[in-house]
């Protein structure tokens, strides 16, 4: 059953992993990680909000989607929530199966799809004080309609 | 009804949610975002960028053409950000 979980704290990559390797001959994934700076403006943290309870039902109904699609033993989403800082971990997104092939896809899958089908939105919080909030982009949109 | 407000349009009404009640000619999540909007500087404000708002129904992403019939919480927001 996929895992799916969002969260302030950090989570435990090699953990994560390993909790996929049970059953799978591969395991593939994906971090996102908060850049130190936008078009060179340094940044000094990005703020995640979300839609408590229909972020998990998105996630959830990605999940299930990927396990669909391709042969998985198992796939893990986990998004962090919250202000965090240059160098922090957003995101995890992975899958395993019994081979290279399914995993690689279905973890581009996951994040491509996140990213436009899941409620969240990012600000960024600029070194100098300012702030704005991201707008979304067409290049999202593209990728996961690829699939 | 409920209605929730994320991130900017948020900011900008400063409020995460209200309680309202639904003026009987108001039926779909269009036609509430109109009302809305005239419900004062702020709301009309963060309306103002009438295109980029999205809207959920009960949690689940909806058309502006979508009845509001049943629905407990509507929940309007920007295109998603994530990952």
């Amino acid at each position: 059953m996929p895992r799916i979980l969002v969260s302030l704290a950090d989570f435990d990559i090699a953990a994560e992993l390993e909790r996929l390797q049970a059953d799978a001959g591969a395991v593939a994934s994906f971090v996102g990680v908060v850049r130190g700076q936008v078009d060179g403006r340094p940044l000094a943290a990005l703020t995640l909000e979300h839609y408590p309870g229909m972020t998990e039902a998105a996630l959830t109904g990605i999940a299930e989607m990927a396990m669909a699609r391709w042969t998985l033993t198992d796939c893990t989403i986990i998004h962090r929530v919250g202000r965090l800082e240059p160098g922090a971990r957003i995101v995890l997104a992975a899958a395993a199966s019994a081979h290279r092939a399914d995993a690689i896809a279905a973890t581009a899958f996951l994040i491509d799809w996140l990213k436009t089908d899941a409620p969240f939105w990012k600000r960024e919080d600029f070194a100098d004080g300012a702030s704005q909030w991201v707008d979304a982009r067409d290049d999202d949109i593209l990728s996961r309609n690829r699939w | 009804m409920k209605i929730l407000y994320f991130a900017w349009l948020r900011e900008r009404i400063g409020l995460a949610e209200e309680e309202i009640d639904l003026p009987a000619e108001v039926a779909t999540v269009g036609e509430l975002a109109e009302y809305l909007a005239g419900r004062g500087p702020a709301h009309a404000r963060a309306f103002a960028a009438r295109q980029a708002i999205k809207a959920a129904v009960d949690q689940r992403f909806v058309p502006p053409e979508t009845p509001l019939a049943g629905a407990t919480e509507i929940a309007f927001f920007p295109p998603f950000t994530g990952g």
